[in-house]
């Protein structure tokens, strides 16, 4: 049962040191590009729905996270990288400030730690800006940062 | 809002100290010592009022719901330590100033140092048991990173983990022994707690007792926890006088002398007590005057003066001499044995040794310092004129008045150690001084600094002043004591040089004679005395052996339970999970009615449901992990689609993504994996069929029983209710994530953050290498002093 068992060797090509493992696909790296920018479109608009509709910030981290991973996978961690502009774990930083910011920011309105503050600004397709909505999307750059931080690793690894 | 101040003062200093290192040089010290008496300063104006006997209280409410509050309270106890604190404090930044001089990494000193003051105020300014705990902590921290200043020897690293671990455990301790005590007061307010009765006879009188005891304890380096302070040597010189002489050490007697008045009282108190103090009093003089470390020898007679300190505290109630004693030998100490330890650091500093047998002959080459020396050896050695002789004719009145059964042995332990502790006191100050000149490079001696004289002149000059004027401190040492006494009527200190001839000043001048003796004696006594020193045995070895044992307990944990098989890992998990949850089931004895109704189930429900068995079985019998991987993902699938049938959009979503997510990742890791081969032998693979076995029985017994056992809710109808009124969300799963319990989902999101800081750092770890490919010592995280 030596090979039957890993796509690479089911192929007869045994991962080689220094290559990046990409999918050479042609189907695949057509389909990333636009992939990505719709992806991303699809988790902005579940992150701002989510409070009124099922979404939410932590679905649509994931979601993004998915489309950059999709991209990874046809151009390579670098290219990925290439087209987030900025590091996951700053993204990661980035998202915990932003979240414990906006518990924080209640503060400033003077009343508690985390608790609600609406204002009456309502954004087109976004919706009512407040504290929790910061808070939501905090965590969708956490989660965002999170996922591709580890993708980005593994990928890196591989190209060593 | 004044002492708040005040004890935030030293944080804000922190907090600049590196930048203000690095705009004024050489002046750092100097300017940063304007704080602390700027601090002193104001305090002191305090003095007059606290003299008549008024205690000033400033509150401020923090954590109403617990009764934690930022209380602050000053009387004469408080006042007497903040003083020393700021005193010594700005003393001390100008000495550090001239010690550390040519040190690069001045500012984050001065930042420890600062953080130390701050902590240190604001744990005796404290007026709330929980807060001073706080700021008990703090001064532990500290500490510890003080003393593995010079943190590239492996000595200091070992010292401060040995004073962070022991100071640390008491701590714990201490918090569980506060928490009790506020309980049994009914508050954790000092003022409240104080004016209420005395708590003797609670019921929970013995535990709190203990707890707070092992607290001061372990702070206050007593027998059997004493091996951390002189350890802690390892630290720069500043912080030896600073903390682990003059403030830090004499915590945990502060922290009895501040409960005395409520646990005070009991024989419990009575023997733990004088008994702990005694007999730290006798280990630390014996051993202070066998060392040739000036360091280790004022390091020991430190522990021994702690010693009497504590023993003191012990027989305190109703015993007024005894309070009186204590008041005025921790301030005496305080002066001598700061002045001393900076003495012993610019002799270091000019010559490069602290052993006493390789000095000689430098009084004639630094004339203030051996002035300095010798008012502060004076002081120690409890001779007329000089405050630490006030001190100890107090402390003999105090064992002369102590209960009966107790007065022959605690006086003889007490004339014995104070001996002792004089014999050391003269090594201090005549083998460096006096005699042939003796130095290990003679030539390159140079005298002190300015910045290093002016600790030990303007302290000496103190022990001189409050020696000969001692009425002055009449006012200011009652207020004191009447903070820590257990007496009928409060107490009115007449402080004098001469009383005629007493009982005290007899046994004075059988110390001092002692003292002579054993000095010209030592050199002959040394050598038959080396098997009874606690190298080989006692204290440090009980603390090496414990810390050995938790290494081997982790090391063994490890081995079995991480032993880098991930089908032992999850097994292990799942198996305790199984153990746990279905033990406590078992035990809580719920009733589990087996009747489940199919026939209102819909088909397509079904369906999912056989493709989900179908897929997990399948799952584990495939041999290509590719497929097997697509076989769990139709399991996760056909949850997600449950889900949505069952009315859960959000979960269902969230799998979904998850899915995607984790067929990528694995796509991923599949090119580094090796060839799969199967080592799973007949009996491992029964093994993991139990297992999983018991986790699917267990999870549908837990759900069986949930839906059979509905909770009374009260949360569901409140968020459904809630959502749109009070978060204005119609989402209840979304507004419960991100606003009812947005705290939880804070805290998630931050350890998510970590697990993937985690996953980075591991995946670029090469083992035997830090992250600059410098070679780690692998056994560095064992001792090797």
């Amino acid at each position: 049962m030596a090979n039957r068992t890993t796509p690479h060797s089911a192929a007869g090509r045994p991962p080689a040191a220094g290559r990046p493992p990409r999918l050479e696909s042609i189907v695949l790296s057509t389909a990333a590009r636009y992939l990505l920018p719709l992806l991303l479109l699809i988790s902005l608009f579940i992150l701002f729905r989510g409070h009124n509709h099922p979404g939410g910030g932590f679905v649509g981290g994931l979601v993004a996270a998915s489309g950059f991973a999709l991209y990874a996978l046809a151009y390579g961690a670098m290219g990925a990288q290439q087209a987030l502009r900025i590091a996951p774990r700053n993204l990661m930083a980035f998202g915990l400030l932003l979240a414990a910011g906006s518990a924080l920011l209640s503060l400033a309105f003077g009343v508690a730690f985390m608790q609600g503050v609406y204002s009456k600004i309502e954004l087109p397709a976004i919706g009512k800006l407040s504290t929790p909505l910061m808070f939501d999307i905090g965590v969708y750059l956490v989660v965002l940062g999170v996922v591709l931080n580890i993708v980005f690793t593994f990928f890196e690894d591989q190209q060593d | 809002m004044d002492l708040l101040l005040v004890s935030l003062a030293g944080f804000l200093l922190a907090a600049v100290a590196p930048a203000l290192t690095r705009l004024s040089g050489r002046y750092a010290g100097w300017l940063a010592s304007l704080v602390p008496f700027a601090l002193f300063g104001y305090l002191a104006s305090f003095v007059p009022a606290i003299a008549a006997g008024e205690t000033i209280v400033r509150q401020i409410t923090w954590v109403p719901a617990f009764g934690i509050n930022l209380t602050f309270y000053l009387d004469g106890l408080a006042l007497l330590m903040a003083l020393l604190v700021t005193g010594i404090g700005g003393l001390i930044y100008i000495y550090a100033q001239g010690y550390l001089d040519d040190d690069e990494t001045f500012g984050r000193f001065l930042l420890y140092l600062s953080l130390f003051m701050a902590a240190m105020v604001g744990l005796v300014l404290s007026g709330n048991l929980i807060t001073l705990f706080i700021f008990w902590e703090i001064t532990s921290i500290s500490s510890y990173l003080l003393i593995g200043y010079k943190d590239k020897y492996a000595d200091s690293r070992n010292a401060a983990q040995q004073a962070l671990l022991i100071t640390a455990s008491g701590g714990l301790v201490l918090l569980a022994g506060l928490i009790v005590l506020g309980s049994m007061g009914g508050s954790f307010d000092l003022p409240t707690l104080l004016g209420g009765p005395a708590l003797a006879d609670h019921p929970l009188y013995a535990i709190a007792f203990w707890c707070v005891l092992a607290g001061a304890l372990t702070k206050s380096a007593q027998v059997p926890f004493h091996t951390w302070l002189p350890g802690a040597m390892a630290a720069p010189t500043p912080v030896s006088a600073y903390l682990h002489s003059a403030t830090m050490v004499k915590a945990g007697v502060y922290l009895l002398a501040r409960l005395s008045p409520l646990l005070a009282g009991s024989d419990l108190w009575l023997y733990a007590v004088s008994g702990f103090g005694a007999a730290t009093m006798v280990v630390g003089a014996l051993l202070s005057w066998q060392n040739n470390d000036l360091k280790r020898i004022l390091a020991y007679s430190t522990v021994s003066v702690l010693g009497t300190l504590v023993m003191l505290l012990g027989i305190g109630a109703g015993n007024h001499y005894a309070v009186e004693a204590m008041v005025i030998l921790l301030l005496a100490h305080a002066l001598y044995k700061g002045a001393l330890f900076m003495i012993a650091g610019a002799l270091d500093h000019a010559t490069g040794t602290r052993d006493i047998d390789k000095l000689g002959g430098l009084g004639r080459k630094m004339p203030w310092l051996f002035g300095a020396a010798i008012v502060a050896g004076l002081s120690k050695g409890g001779i007329p004129l000089l405050l630490g002789f006030i001190g100890k004719e107090l402390a003999y009145e105090a064992t002369l008045h102590a209960p009966a059964n107790l007065i022959i042995a605690l006086t003889a332990l007490a004339v014995v150690s104070n001996a002792m502790v004089g014999t050391s006191a003269a090594l201090v100050v005549i083998k460096p001084f006096l005699g042939a000149m003796r130095a290990p490079d003679p030539a390159h001696i140079h005298a002190p600094s300015l910045a290093l004289q002016f600790g030990p002149l303007a302290l000496g000059v103190l022990s001189l002043l409050f020696g000969l004027a001692p009425a002055l401190l009449d006012g200011f040492g009652s207020a004191a004591a009447n903070a820590i006494a257990v007496t009928a009527e409060p107490i009115a200190m007449h402080l004098a040089i001469w009383h005629g001839i007493t009982t005290p000043l007899l046994l004075s001048i059988v110390t001092v004679a002692l003292a002579a003796a054993l000095y010209f004696a030592r050199d002959r006594l040394l050598r038959p005395l080396q098997p009874l020193r606690g190298d080989n045995w006692g204290a440090q070895k009980w603390y090496e052996g414990a810390l050995d044992g938790i290494v081997t307990l982790a090391d063994l944990s490890t081995r079995t339970l991480q032993n880098g098989n991930l089908r032992v890992y999850v097994a292990t998990i799942l198996t305790a999970g199984v153990l746990l949850v279905g033990g406590t089931l078992l035990n809580f004895g719920l009733t589990i009615p087996i009747q489940v109704q199919f026939d209102e189930t819909p088909l397509y429900d079904v369906l999912i449901c056989v493709l989900i068995i179908v897929s997990a079985a399948f799952a584990t019998r495939f041999e290509s992990r590719l497929a097997a991987i697509a076989a769990l993902g139709s399991v996760g699938f056909g949850v997600a689609l449950l889900f949505m049938l069952l009315g859960a959009p959000d979960l269902a979503m969230t799998q979904f993504s998850i899915e995607v997510l984790a067929v990528v990742l694995i796509a991923l890791i599949m090119g580094r994996l090796p060839v799969y081969v199967s080592r799973v032998s007949m009996a491992d693979s029964t093994l993991t069929t139990f297992v999983a076995a018991g986790v699917g029985v267990l999870m549908t017994f837990l759900v069986l029983a949930a839906t059979a056992n509905p909770a009374e809710s009260v949360l569901a109808p409140y968020f459904g209710e809630q959502s749109y009124l009070a978060a204005q969300g119609r989402n209840v799963v979304n507004v419960i994530l991100v606003d009812f319990r947005g705290f939880d989902t804070l805290g998630e999101i931050t350890v998510l953050s970590i697990a993937g800081i985690g996953v980075y750092a591991l995946s670029k770890l090469t083992i035997g290498e830090d992250a600059d490919g410098q070679p780690v010592d692998s056994t560095d995280g064992g001792r090797d002093g």
